[in-house]
């Protein structure tokens, strides 16, 4: 059976979540120093949120890159295990990324999608997944098996335990509601570079 | 003067001896000798991507993984950059190494190519980013280990513009 059949067929039949709640579940299970790329935004506001480990790096721009910035740390450190933590508006400017993550078999990558279907940050301008694009399909249709729907919270958590120690690429979308983040990451990019190589010892 | 080494030649031997391991990539022609050479060499991790925008994150996160990286592309995907070059290579400080096969120019057949081509230099000088053109086999290999080890040292990008007057560039098929 497919990992997919196994969690909601549509993006209509997951629940809606919370994003900084599902951020704070996540980062609570990491347990082996694994690296989290937070995607421009609130995805990143909400990581900064759940606590300033120094293997999470934070971008601030060049939206669309957190799977392909994540892609590479997998490359450099395939030991470890490397999240990305993207928007849906983010990864529908980037999508051709999952092709290249499923090409690679980027066996220790995982990628989560914060789906609210809308700019959240902007205004909240629906994006193409409020209404048509169902992401964790577009990601199977691009060779990524392992994408699917979380269906609540306990599947979630489910489906992140389970990345963490079979081999991937990983795609594990959530639903979530438009609720804003309590924080905002402070800006200093050289500083978040520096304390993320050494968090996760390319530097010493 | 002696037969110089074709310039891809002295690129590979370049970017191995600065354990330069990562080669990302959208595929070009004038390219392809470099691009054939990193695949047969184990030594490296060579692939295509969808984008340059994708290419140049990978190289990014590789660097900051610990794993040096370098992106190929031609004028036209240059083009598509300024946006994560400012706001990700840049101020990040991540030397992004950047080699692009230089179209638009010395021969162009194709009008967008060779208006897009002008936009390359204005946006490397307006991010202040070191840059230089090969014309010469001869000059390639000091260029290379120089402005390598200096995007290391400095941790700030750096792109190579390969000419046709060293590459022969492309021409038209007619």
């Amino acid at each position: 059976m497919s990992f997919a059949s196994n969690h909601p067929a549509r993006r209509e039949d997951a629940k809606v979540m919370n994003r900084a709640e599902l951020t704070r579940r996540l980062v609570a299970r990491l347990h082996h120093d694994e690296a989290v790329i937070g995607g421009i935004g609130f995805a990143n506001f909400d990581l900064w949120g759940a606590g300033q480990r120094p293997q999470n790096f934070y971008m601030l721009g060049s939206m669309g890159l957190a799977v392909p910035i994540a892609l590479g740390v997998a490359i450099a450190q395939p030991a470890r295990r490397v999240v990305a933590l993207e928007g849906d508006g983010s990864i529908l400017m980037q999508l051709g990324a999952l092709a290249t993550v499923a090409g690679r078999r980027a066996a220790n990558l995982i990628v989560v999608i914060w789906d609210n279907g809308a700019y959240q940050i902007t205004g909240g301008q629906p994006t193409a997944a409020a209404e048509v694009a169902d992401i964790a399909a577009i990601a199977r249709g691009a060779g990524i098996a392992k994408s699917a729907w979380a269906a609540d919270e306990g599947d979630f958590e489910e489906m992140i335990a389970r990345a963490l120690t079979e081999d991937g690429p990983w795609l594990i979308a959530c639903r979530i509601d438009q609720a804003r983040p309590d924080s905002t990451t402070e800006r200093d990019p050289a500083r978040i570079r520096d304390r993320f190589m050494r968090g996760i010892g390319a530097r010493h | 003067m002696p037969e110089s080494v074709p310039w891809h030649q002295t690129a590979v031997a370049v970017l191995k001896r600065h354990d330069v391991r990562l080669v990302t990539y959208v595929p070009d022609n004038v390219l392809r000798p470099l691009i054939e050479a990193v695949h047969a060499d184990p030594f490296f991790t060579a692939f295509a991507t969808t984008r340059e925008e994708e290419a140049l994150g990978i190289v990014a996160g590789a660097w900051m993984g610990g794993t040096r990286g370098i992106l190929l592309m031609q004028t036209s995907g240059f083009a598509t950059l300024p946006n994560v070059i400012a706001s990700l290579a840049v101020p990040f400080q991540i030397p992004v190494l950047m080699m692009v096969s230089e179209r638009g120019t010395l021969g162009e057949f194709n009008l967008g190519q060779a208006l897009v081509a002008k936009t390359m230099r204005p946006v490397l000088d307006s991010l202040a980013l070191e840059h230089h053109t090969l014309t010469r086999a001869d000059e390639v290999e000091f260029v290379l280990d120089r402005s390598i080890r200096q995007a290391v040292a400095t941790q700030a990008p750096v792109c190579f513009i390969l000419s046709p007057l060293l590459t022969g560039g492309k021409v038209f098929a007619a």
